[in-house]
């Protein structure tokens, strides 16, 4: 059955208030294809019928699980590859020289949807970094959703999800099997720290970082929202630290603060000497 | 770009061609290890070769161990496409010299994201 316009419209209306996400009138298809999964786990017949009880009665948990379908994103370990040969070729030794004092490094991931972003950083680190054994690393994961949060910190994945963009050298080097699953070794779980955080609300205090990712987020959001976002980023990262942003994702025309990196595709940026 | 598919069953050799002609390679098709292994002397080192696991007369493992016993294919890329999935399994696999391992079922993109991983990615 076709969405109605009336609840695509009251959906489209809740994503953009609590997560700042966009949805054009062509992601009617996409609304209606996430929220079938949850009207079916909710016990709703329809989609139609599981929006206009999230709409009558807003505080009984419906409009989180709405907006939590529509903001998760597809991703894979070591998403497009060139971000990853850039932290492992030019950033991470450029900043293992610069931080040889106080051995001491932050990473944040803002958009870490099921773990794979911040668990490869993890692996990456082990397998190329050994120098980082005796440092104080920090990776903190953040994600607007609290259900795909509880997924990453499990770190558990299907055969489907290790089968992309991780070798099969690592696979075995990181993971366990556990039944039907594939879980990651406790000592890379444990580099990891999980928190809640909305990019387009306020944010609460973090440690300057070395290195951030917001990547394949920012592409949703409007371009005044995209602005705040590069305006707290620039403020969060260390004056020689990092940016990555996704493929489709710029900070051009938006914020003349960064300078790009020239690394093949990785997207990756650093703030612009004043 | 060429490469070597060999699995016996032809839906899969269909499925794997079809893929790899997509990414434009040239594809050539084996029903097992050891005409894998007749295909390779016919048509020298391709660029990657895609191998299951389970196939009469010759299995893919015993196709890798035989190949990576000659000097001349030391550095062939291989894949072993295989409805194997425990990790005792994948591990074996590494040890006999499979450069990459992919767990049926999968997609076009798990393939091209397995290609990027190896380095012989279409352009």
């Amino acid at each position: 059955m076709a969405l109605s316009q009336a609840a695509f419209e009251f959906a489209r209306t809740l994503v953009r208030q609590r997560s700042g996400i966009v949805l054009e009138n062509e992601k009617a298809y996409l609304v209606e294809s996430r929220l079938t999964v949850v009207a079916r786990n909710e016990g709703f017949a329809s989609v139609d019928l599981l929006l206009e009880q999230a709409r009558t009665q807003p505080l009984n948990g419906l409009q989180v699980k709405v907006v939590e379908a529509m903001t998760t994103n597809e991703t894979s370990f070591f998403r497009d590859v060139q971000p990853f040969e850039a932290l492992r070729q030019l950033v991470l030794p450029d900043l293992i020289k610069r931080r040889a004092q106080e051995k001491q490094l932050t990473i944040w991931c803002g958009a870490a949807s099921t773990g794979q972003e911040p668990y490869s950083l993890a692996i990456l680190l082990r397998e190329h970094f050994p120098i980082l054994a005796g440092w104080k690393v920090n990776i903190l994961a953040t994600d607007l959703s609290l259900e795909i949060l509880e997924r990453a910190k499990r770190g558990r994945y299907s055969q489907v999800e290790v089968n992309r963009g991780l070798s099969a050298r690592l696979l075995v080097k990181f993971f366990d099997k556990q039944g039907l699953e594939w879980q990651l070794k406790e000592d890379i779980r444990r580099l990891i720290t999980f928190r809640q955080l909305n990019l387009i609300e306020a944010w609460p205090w973090m440690a300057p970082a070395d290195v951030i990712l917001v990547r394949n987020v920012l592409i949703y959001f409007d371009v005044e929202t995209k602005k705040a976002i590069l305006g707290k980023v620039k403020r969060l990262l260390r004056p020689d630290g990092f940016l990555f942003l996704g493929g489709a994702e710029t900070t051009m025309n938006l914020d003349d603060g960064f300078d790009r990196v020239e690394f093949e595709r990785a997207g990756c940026y650093r703030l612009r000497k004043s | 770009m060429r490469a070597l598919v060999i699995d016996d069953s032809r839906a899969m050799r269909s499925i794997l061609g079809k893929i790899m002609g997509e990414l434009r390679y040239e594809v050539v098709e084996a029903v097992n290890g050891r005409h894998g292994l007749e295909r390779l002397r016919e048509i020298g080192k391709p660029d990657l070769v895609l191998v299951d696991w389970n196939m009469p007369e010759m299995n893919g493992l015993d196709f890798i161990r035989a190949v990576r016993a000659d000097r001349a294919f030391q550095d062939l890329v291989i894949m072993m496409v295989t409805t194997e999935t425990e990790m005792a399994q994948v591990a074996k696999a590494l040890e006999a010299g499979a450069t990459e391992y992919l767990m049926k079922p999968f997609t076009k993109d798990t393939i091209i994201e397995k290609l990027a991983l190896l380095g012989v990615a279409p352009a």
